[in-house]
């Protein structure tokens, strides 16, 4: 039999379309838009207990993501981080939160593959383009203000 | 008031990102560098720093608001170096996050185990 | 000679027959429905190992001397091992061989091992190229996250099609002129078919295809109904699937949704957690070896065509941007054959 001849390429990936189990774009949008505004609101707490020390605004910018990249790195550690995941959605990924538990677990399961090779390679995969792109772009736009004031 | 705010908008910047997820076939890594491109470029076009004014942790907390510290540590180094901020002020101004990342990523991964059971 | 049939079928004549069986399964198996009936299990997916790939060659070396335990065979006895998995360079099946020093046949089909290692091992008994074939194969959840999608703790939902890598492993031992054990009586190779789907949370879809065709043509070929055969189990397809495969069998005017199960639909009981079912090599292997294989033994079963199916894609296609090929290959197993 050849299925080439009873159906083709167009067609099936249309049936596929049609046919899939949807995902419920209000529901996790609703999760998302809840998740992410509740860790938010944990950093605007942050940025107070900043106020409160007397910390100046660049200091209070460094506790409040240090404190919630450690947040993040820790629930990711305990295992937690992944179950929020799975229920927030980009609701874990978009925050600060999300970009630690992005470091943190793909070392976790390369430490078998030694600290140099293994942890150390590892920490960047997924958050490594971040960083490239991040920085780039500072770049690029540091030069053009630079150029053009 | 500023807690409403700070959930409004970084609820509202993570719902948009939840879209791209759901929608489009982008991966959350690509999603994460969207967004942090996007921070430095609206900072860089004035929109992002009245968010920030407004929002607070709102407009920091979510991965615009990394690009956010990039562009401005960017533009603090070239009005204080030249040129040379260009390349000296982005990763100045988020080295606290960076360096936090990097130390706390490699500590949690030092102590923990991953687990296959959900 | 004279044992090719129709378009892409072999027919066997000396009654290679699986004259033994084991399976393993991990925690999330033995949890659903047919965790009973899985020889070996353990929890926490590391099996008292220090990492998971060494867990998971554990699996598929003990099932494999399990399924020689029960046949009464030593490895020396083995004239050949044909196994696979899912790792880069199949280091599961290819450190099991080197535990049981049996020679060693590697094979990659991805979740469509089984049923290529049940096809290749009748062939090789019923030519009389061998005494005795011990066929394996595993996959494990953990060491295929690792490997083709994201890190365990990686917190990024699922899509509604994907679907749950199985931590699981089977074995069994074919040995030609044995009466009274089910026998391997057809074997019809796969063709790589793809059908453009590039998602690979989707393989169900990717995969259904593939299947259609060789369950066709198998049928074609031998020229049985549908309903011959008790059962026409798929490897993983999964919920989503499966009603593709269905979908596209029906237009072709046949009706195989009566007989028809899938190893991935059945071994997590339709537990939402596990999205559209399991999947994996083991998945197949261990409910073949575990459950299907024993109710043939118990006579509740005397008739299955077994259609593993595999995709053929791997983590740097999937980067180039390139779409799904998977493949099929279909056994078929029966009782009461004549040696």
């Amino acid at each position: 039999m050849d299925i080439k001849k009873s159906i083709d390429d167009k067609t099936y990936k249309r049936q596929v379309k049609q046919k899939e189990p949807k995902s419920r774009l209000l529901k996790e949008c609703a999760a998302a838009f809840l998740v992410g505004g509740l860790i938010c609101v944990l950093g605007e707490a942050l940025n107070d207990i900043g106020g409160c020390l007397k910390l100046d605004k660049q200091a209070t910018d460094v506790f409040r993501s240090t404190a919630l990249i450690f947040l993040g790195a820790l629930f990711t550690g305990i295992g937690w981080y992944d179950v929020l995941g799975k229920f927030a959605g980009a609701g874990s990924i978009v925050p600060i939160t999300g970009f630690a538990n992005s470091v943190v677990s793909p070392a976790l399961e390369y430490k078998w593959e030694g600290q140099v090779l293994g942890v150390g390679a590892k920490l960047f995969t997924i958050a490594g383009p971040v960083l490239v792109f991040g920085i780039i772009s500072a770049v690029l736009v540091g030069l053009i203000y630079c150029i053009f004031g | 008031m500023n807690y409403l705010w700070a959930f409004a908008i970084g609820g509202a910047i993570c719902a948009a990102g939840q879209i791209l997820l759901s929608k489009t076939m982008m991966t959350p890594a690509r999603i994460l560098v969207l967004f942090v491109t996007l921070g430095v470029f609206l900072t860089a076009l004035g929109v992002y720093e009245p968010l920030a004014e407004l929002a607070g942790a709102g407009a920091q907390v979510p991965l615009t608001g990394f690009g956010y510290a990039l562009a401005k540590g960017t533009f603090k180094a070239v009005d204080e170096y030249g040129i040379m901020g260009a390349l000296t002020g982005g990763v100045t101004g988020t080295a606290g996050g960076i360096a936090a990342a990097v130390v706390f990523g490699y500590l949690v991964a030092l102590i923990f185990k991953p687990k296959v059971k959900k | 000679m004279g044992k090719r049939i129709g378009h892409r079928t072999v027919k066997f004549t000396n009654a290679p027959a699986i004259i033994s069986f084991a399976s393993a399964a991990g925690e999330n198996e033995k949890k659903g429905p047919y965790g009973g009936y899985f020889d070996l299990t353990f929890d926490d997916g590391l099996w008292g190992e220090k990492t998971y790939e060494l867990a998971e060659r554990k699996m598929l070396t003990r099932v494999s001397q399990e399924a020689l335990k029960k046949a009464g065979l030593t490895p020396a006895d083995v004239s050949y091992m044909l196994a696979g998995d899912l790792l880069n360079q199949i280091i599961s099946s290819g450190f099991a061989a080197r535990a049981l020093e049996i020679p060693f046949i590697g094979l990659y089909g991805a979740c469509s091992t089984m049923a290529e290692s049940v096809m290749l091992g009748a062939m090789l008994a019923d030519g009389g190229y061998a005494l005795n074939v011990l066929c394996a194969t595993s996959s494990h959840f953990a060491t295929a996250e690792r490997q083709y999608r994201n890190p365990l703790e990686l917190g990024t939902p699922r899509t509604p099609t994907a679907q749950n890598t199985v931590t699981g492993a089977g074995a069994l031992v074919i040995s030609a002129q044995k009466a009274g054990f089910p026998a391997v009586t057809f074997a019809t190779a796969g063709r790589v078919i793809d059908l453009g789907i590039n998602d690979v949370s989707d393989l169900g879809a990717a995969m259904a295809p593939a299947a259609a065709e060789t369950i066709i043509t198998h049928l074609e070929d031998t020229d049985r109904g549908a309903d011959y055969y008790d059962y026409i189990i798929t490897g993983d397809l999964g919920t989503f699937g499966s009603e593709m495969l269905l979908r596209m069998i029906s237009g072709t005017g046949r009706d195989i949704s009566a007989n028809h199960r899938d190893c991935g639909v059945l071994i997590y009981g339709g537990d939402k957690k596990m999205g559209c079912g399991g999947s994996g090599c083991g998945c197949s292997a261990a409910m073949m070896c575990g459950y299907f294989l024993n109710e043939m033994k118990n006579g509740r079963i005397n008739r299955m065509l077994f259609t593993a199916t595999g995709a053929l894609h791997s983590p740097t296609s999937m980067l180039q941007n390139e779409t799904i090929p998977a493949i099929a290959h279909a056994v078929a197993i029966e009782n009461g054959s004549v040696v």
